[in-house]
Order: structure tokens, then C-alpha cells, then sequence
């Protein structure tokens, strides 16, 4: 790693004050993706602005909406008894990103703002429509992606909390990566008030996007026949060591009829 | 240089670091704590686990700067001062949990969250589940999924499930 200054500041006006200075800040949630990106001399920050003592963590429910801070780690998602019973599919899939020691320090402003391709956070956020807060306005799930490892974050911009509106019923399926337990294709099927939501992850070059196909034959007909048919196109799909294009083009439709399935 | 101020095995230390230095770095070579190992150095595979203000963590994806004024607990601060094991320890033992020993340090302190974190009861899959980020290369695993199911009981003074 090349070394770099560290803060820890106490205020969110602070941190924004000094990440918005240096074109070279970053900032620093759980770690768990930007100290393994650092150790491999990927990035070189200048300087890393710590959020652990903005005091953005914390879950609340107010009526049909679940705010999540942005500094509030997995494990705290999975174990929160309000979202549990608010979108249960939410909080599942919180307890299966990474391992045990991940989701403890690992956390949704990370995950969102770092937008990995394989990342199960994006697909909730654009399934459920959910809102991202910053500490300068809000942005729609549809809005906020930009492609892999892209974001309209603008340097500095915090997220402060994310706006899950419940659905009406819900489930996310992965097919995991049996090492790192990221997702090689993972979909999230919602049923919202506006209509049927598919967010695939795990499969696009582009990063996470939404199936617009499915979502039409699901919001006619809300079952695993409706999609029986449907195919993925193989354009845009990555291809590596783990799975090629064609096999996960076929994942999304077995995915997507298991969260369907099962939505609850 | 900037300075950590934290707990560690029950003793206060304040130590130099660098921005960049790493909490296990600290452990290893600043305090002479080597029982936590580095594995794969990659965040997956879990011998670096010590607990950081009573919850798991992989000290080599932490900056030991952000464990400032936490109490983190090691493998050499488990067992009791007059060297009694902890019960995890002993299980491990008694149950042959380990061939090269190389895991087992993040194993056990794993373990030992795990069966903290589910006072209700451990099932075989939990116990599995619990285990994903912590990988062996030679026990297959059974061995050490039957020391904690042991000392699940032990550590919760119940009597063994059956
Ligand atoms: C072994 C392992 C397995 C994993 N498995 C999975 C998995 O199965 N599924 C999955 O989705 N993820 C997985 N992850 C990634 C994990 O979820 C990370 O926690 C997450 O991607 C990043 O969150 P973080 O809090 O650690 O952010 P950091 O690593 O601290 O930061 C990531 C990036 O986000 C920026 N950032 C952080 N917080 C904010 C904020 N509030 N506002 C604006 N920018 C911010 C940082 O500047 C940085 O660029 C895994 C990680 C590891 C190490």
C-alpha cells in the first residue's frame, strides 16, 4: 500500500469539507473493498476521510419506509427486526453478502457508492425503488447507476442514508461465487405498488441493470410461467473464468423464476 | 506520525503508526502478538480474525488507525491467566480441529463469535455457514464444525444438545 493522511472527523459537514478539498481524498466506510483495492496499488489516495464517527448508522421505520444509514453494516441490516418485518427479502439478502467478518464491518454506502458489478446492494436498491440520500440532495435507484464502478456521486458527495419503500412481496435470488460469495448472477424480483421490478446483478458488463421483459410479463401475470419464455440477451453479458455469457443468460431466467417463486 | 490508542487482551497500549499500517501489522509486529496469522492477505480466507469491541474482524482489511479506542481481543488474550484454555481451545483439541494449525487461530476466534452471537442454539448448518469466511486446506472442516457444536454447551453452561 502507498501511504496516505488520515481523518477521522466528527461532523458530515467536515468530512464533505475535506473530501471536496482534494480531488485525491477518499473516503473510508467498512474497508472491505477500498483497503484490498489499496493493497493492490489500484488507487492512491491521498488522503482518507474516515466516516466512522459521522454517526450515520441506524435503521427506522415510518410507515410503509425503511431508512437505512449510510454507515449501517450488513450484519446490523440482517439483524434488524423492523426491516425484517417490513421487506424480509431485504434483510436475507443482507445475510448473505460475504461471510461473518464482511458483514461486520462492510456496509450499504459502501457498497452502493463502489457499484461493483457483482455487488447484491445495487439490485435491491433499483428492485425496490429505493431512494439514495446524499448530503446534498436525493437520487433515484434509476438514476444513481452509471455502470460498473460508476456512480453520479460527485467527488465529495457523502451518502447518508438510503429510502426503501416496502413492496408488496419480494425475494432475491443469487447464484454465488463459492470463494469470494459475490454473485455470479443474482436477481431481485419486487412487487411494488408501481408494478413489477427484475434487477439482475452479477451478469451485465454494464453492471446492474433492469429486466424490462420480465417485469412487463410479471406485472400481467405474477408467476414463474410468465417468464418461462423469456430470454436473456447474450450481448453485454460478461463472460470469464467463472461462467460464460450463454450460461448466464440462462441464470438470470432460472434466478428470476425461484425469486418469483418464492416471493414473500 | 499519527498514533492508535486501543485495548489489547485486556492491556491499554498507545502505538505509532502509519496511515497505512494495518491492524494485524500492529498486532504482529508492533506488539509481538503472532498468533494472528496472514493468509492469503486478500480478505477470504479468515486467519487474521480477531475480535475488535467483542465482534469478528480481518485485522489485515483494517487500518489499524480505525481501531483507535477499540478493545480488540487476540488468540493469546482467550485462554484464562493461569493458562486454563478456553473451552473453545479445549474443544478444538479434543476434537482434533486442527492438522498444520495455521487457520486456527481465526478459526477459533471465529468460533467463539459465532457461539456468542447465537445464544438460542447452533444447528450443524449455522455452525458451517458461520464458517465461510475462515478456509482450512486440511481438515475438511468436520472436525472443527463438531468442536464448536461441543463447545456451543460449554460456552452457554447448558447441558449438550442431543
Ligand atoms: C471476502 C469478501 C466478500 C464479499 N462478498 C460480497 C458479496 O457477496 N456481495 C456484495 O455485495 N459485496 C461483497 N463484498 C463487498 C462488501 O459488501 C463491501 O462491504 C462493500 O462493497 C463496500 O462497503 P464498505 O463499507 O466496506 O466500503 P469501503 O470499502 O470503505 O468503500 C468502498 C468505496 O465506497 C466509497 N464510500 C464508502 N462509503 C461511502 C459513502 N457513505 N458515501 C460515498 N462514498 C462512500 C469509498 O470511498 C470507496 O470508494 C465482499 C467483500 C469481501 C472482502
Amino acid at each position: 500500500m502507498y501511504d496516505f493522511a488520515y481523518q477521522k472527523p466528527s461532523s458530515l459537514a467536515d468530512a464533505v469539507k475535506a473530501l471536496s478539498a482534494d480531488p485525491d481524498a477518499k473516503a473510508l466506510a467498512g474497508g472491505m473493498t477500498l483497503i484490498p483495492v489499496l493493497k493492490q496499488r489500484l488507487n492512491k489516495p491521498s488522503l482518507l476521510v474516515d466516516l466512522a464517527k459521522l454517526g450515520l448508522v441506524g435503521i427506522t421505520v415510518s410507515g410503509n419506509t425503511v431508512t437505512i444509514a449510510g454507515m449501517t453494516t450488513h450484519g446490523a441490516v440482517a439483524a434488524d427486526a423492523g426491516l425484517k418485518s417490513k421487506i424480509p427479502s431485504l434483510s436475507e439478502m443482507a445475510s448473505f453478502i460475504g461471510d461473518e467478518a464482511v458483514r461486520h464491518r462492510g456496509t450499504i454506502g459502501g457498497s452502493l457508492a463502489n457499484n461493483d458489478p457483482a455487488a447484491d446492494y445495487p439490485a435491491a436498491v433499483l428492485a425496490l425503488d429505493a431512494t439514495i440520500k446524499t448530503d446534498r440532495r436525493s437520487i433515484k435507484g434509476d438514476d444513481f447507476f452509471q455502470g460498473m464502478f460508476t456512480t453520479t456521486l460527485e467527488q465529495g458527495e457523502l451518502i447518508t442514508a438510503v429510502e426503501f419503500p416496502a413492496p408488496e412481496k419480494g425475494a432475491y435470488e443469487k447464484f454465488r461465487n463459492p470463494a469470494s460469495r459475490y454473485a455470479i448472477v443474482g436477481v431481485y424480483v419486487a412487487k411494488t405498488a408501481g408494478g413489477v421490478r427484475v434487477a439482475v446483478t452479477g451478469a451485465g458488463q454494464g453492471g446492474v441493470f433492469r429486466h424490462t421483459a420480465m417485469e412487463q410479463a410479471l406485472s400481467a401475470n405474477f408467476s414463474p410461467d410468465a417468464i418461462a419464455n423469456i430470454t436473456t440477451p447474450v450481448d453485454g453479458l460478461n463472460s470469464d473464468i467463472h461462467a460464460s455469457a450463454e450460461y448466464r443468460a440462462h441464470l438470470v431466467g432460472v434466478m428470476a423464476k425461484r425469486a418469483v417463486a418464492r416471493a414473500y | 506520525m499519527p498514533q492508535v490508542a486501543l485495548t489489547v487482551n485486556g492491556k491499554q497500549h498507545t502505538v505509532e503508526v502509519e496511515g497505512r499500517t494495518l491492524l494485524v501489522e500492529l498486532l504482529r509486529e508492533k506488539l509481538g502478538l503472532t498468533g494472528t496469522h496472514v493468509g492469503c492477505d486478500t480478505s477470504q480466507c479468515g486467519a487474521c480474525v480477531v475480535h475488535v469491541d467483542g465482534v469478528s474482524a480481518k485485522s489485515c482489511t483494517m487500518l489499524a488507525l480505525q481501531a483507535d479506542g477499540t478493545n480488540v481481543l487476540t488468540i493469546e488474550g482467550l485462554a484464562a491467566a493461569d493458562g486454563t484454555l478456553h473451552p473453545m481451545q479445549e474443544m478444538f483439541r479434543e476434537h482434533h480441529a486442527l492438522q498444520c494449525g495455521f487457520c486456527t487461530p481465526g478459526m477459533v476466534m471465529s468460533a467463539v463469535d459465532l457461539v456468542n452471537s447465537h445464544p438460542q442454539g447452533l444447528t450443524e448448518k449455522q455452525i458451517r455457514e458461520g464458517l465461510e469466511g475462515n478456509l482450512c486446506r486440511c481438515t475438511g472442516y468436520h472436525n472443527i464444525v463438531k468442536a464448536i457444536a461441543a463447545a456451543w454447551p460449554l460456552m452457554h453452561q447448558k447441558a449438550a444438545a442431543e
